[in-house]
């Protein structure tokens, strides 16, 4: 019955919905922050370890559909290695990604399975919250919102 | 289901009514069953709309030229029929506003900083619209007067016992509570909650946004002091809502806005007010609205309220028994007295994800918290998904509906 659903929810998004690999808070953390999409009641929580001038590791608690648990976790690994400036022009990409559904870039490669949501408006701010939070972390802002 | 007891209700008619139901959605038929966030509106509605603008428009209350003439009266014809609807004493008792939220800002701010005093509260439930719990949070902010809550049991209903014992102290000054939940679809003793509240000194405010739609209400059966409902869950417009009050509480009650329409005098060294309900409508109001609730209460009048109410009985049965029966599916409250709002959950399943998935099927619900945070809270959740019913629902649609979802939870499983 939803066969044409395929493209945006891939067998990684149900998958890593249903079972993050990085839905945890950090024991040890430089940076946190919260997303937050006023609208849904989505709920992320970001935690950032640093190793120098490169992002460490990244966790996160969220509330919230397969499409931001997923996104959370795709980010989380993404970043792994990045400096801030990396991250901030993946941010870029990304959310170009999420709201054009051009995802060509090579950096967008394990992130290309978010592509499908720029077909439906009202699920955008889903995949886009999690990175949200994150630049709120990297900037040392606490919070952040997705309208 | 005993047809004969129940009043005559054309449901294929009454669809013929609604031009947006003939839209596809991706090539199938719209299921629209998200009405308790907006309804759909028939075509006397959008016709009286169109009609105003086409022939018959120009300000009101102040030309005296045909036109504004004219429409002064068509659109002052609304104020009548609201006051029938609610059966209220006077027209002078309708005050009208953007939407229930309006109305809710309307007494908590002039109600609010005026006739209670610090040192007094307000007593809400637990399972309020954020419409109907915000503006006494700015209230209690701004004045001092004390916020309650008084709390729901497991099954969505009002904990009457509790409620009461919240008024005991004799602090509680005004009551603010739904009429009907929007998350639950709980119907609240709306009687009771009035005769105790009267006992105990307060006034009592009922939201009654989603009940109005589905039941008769009779204001002074009630012996309710304000009511709020708005124009657009009722088969009207957008931008126009109501509030009653009994007239001693307008009388005693400032303006809040000021401006054109709401003066009897105007000089640099004062102004004075007009009557009562015009003092608290400054401003153009919305007129073509006002031309367009007019024609859905006409409408929704015709059909009458014992088979609407019939109606969303039978939907609302035959949708708890389809729902209930979807392996993973639960049901949020199971209060006795209930109407056409169902929220549910669906095991490994989030609700946005359940409705992007129906909506791939042509069906519109909601998903989220439904402007009611608190209350997820108090439930436990983060978001259910909610199927709600209209005069145009059918049985058929709730049926694909449930067929549906248990495709859903095998997509999820």
């Amino acid at each position: 019955m939803f066969e044409d659903l395929r493209d945006l929810y891939q067998q990684v998004i149900l998958d890593r919905g249903r079972k993050p690999h990085h839905g945890r808070r950090l024991e040890v953390f430089d940076a946190e922050a919260r997303g937050d999409n006023p609208m849904c009641g989505d709920r992320v929580q970001v935690f950032v370890r640093r190793d120098g001038e490169a992002v460490a590791e990244v966790g996160f608690e969220a509330r919230g559909c397969a499409i931001s648990i997923a996104s959370a976790d795709l980010m989380a690994e993404a970043v792994i290695g990045k400096t801030a400036d990396e991250i901030a022009e993946l941010t870029t990409a990304f959310t170009g990604m999420a709201r054009t559904g051009n995802g060509g870039a090579p950096q967008l490669a394990t992130l290309r399975p978010l592509a499908g949501v720029h077909e439906y408006p009202s699920r955008i701010k889903c995949a886009t919250l999690p990175w949200m939070a994150l630049k709120a972390a990297m900037a040392g802002k606490g919070n952040a919102s997705s309208e | 289901m005993n047809a004969i007891s129940k009043p005559a209700f054309d449901v294929a008619r009454i669809r013929a009514d609604f031009p947006i139901l003939a839209e596809k959605i991706r090539g199938k038929d719209l299921v629209f069953l998200d009405s308790a966030a907006s309804a759909q509106k028939p075509r006397v509605v959008i016709d009286a709309m169109v009609h105003a603008m086409e022939h018959q428009y120009a300000n009101v209350h102040r030309g005296l030229h045909w036109m504004s003439e004219r429409t002064t009266e068509a659109y002052e014809d609304v104020r009548d029929s609201i006051a029938r609807l609610l059966n209220a004493p006077d027209r002078s008792n309708i005050v009208i506003t953007a939407n229930s939220t309006a109305s809710f800002n309307l007494v908590a701010q002039s109600y609010g900083r005026s006739v209670l005093k610090p040192g007094q509260a307000v007593l809400i439930s637990q399972m309020e619209h954020h419409a109907n719990l915000v503006p006494w949070q700015m209230l209690r902010d701004a004045s001092g007067v004390e916020l309650r809550i008084a709390p729901i049991t497991d099954a969505g209903e009002l904990d009457m016992a509790a409620y009461e014992a919240l008024l005991a102290d004799g602090k509680v000054g005004l009551v603010s509570v739904t009429h009907m939940s929007n998350v639950l679809g709980t119907y609240t003793p709306a009687e009771r909650i009035i005769q105790i509240a009267h006992a105990h000194g307060a006034r009592v405010m009922l939201d009654a946004s989603q009940s109005v739609v589905h039941r008769r209400i009779d204001v002074q059966a009630l012996d309710v002091d304000f009511l709020a409902f708005t124009g657009h869950k009722l088969y009207g417009p957008t931008g126009i809502g109501v509030l009653y009050a009994k007239r001693e509480l307008l009388e005693a009650m400032p303006p809040v806005n000021g401006g054109g329409d709401m003066i009897s005098s105007v000089s640099y060294e004062r102004s004075t007010w007009a009557q009562v309900p015009h003092k608290f409508e400054a401003g153009t109001p919305a007129i073509l609205e006002g031309i367009g609730l007019n024609a859905a209460i006409k409408y929704v009048e015709a059909i009458g309220f014992d088979a609407i109410a019939a109606h969303e009985a039978t939907l609302t049965e035959h949708a708890l028994a389809r729902l209930s029966a979807i392996e993973g599916l639960t049901i949020i409250g199971h209060p006795q007295d209930r109407g056409g709002v169902i929220s549910f959950t669906l095991k490994g399943a989030h609700a946005h994800d359940v409705a992007t998935l129906l909506d791939r099927q042509g069906i519109a619900v909601r998903a989220g918290h439904h402007c009611a945070e608190p209350l997820m809270h108090r439930l436990g959740l983060e978001s259910t998904a909610r199927a709600s019913f209209g005069l145009y629902t059918t049985m058929a649609e709730i049926d694909a509906l449930a067929d549906t979802l248990d495709q859903v939870r095998v997509f999820f499983k």
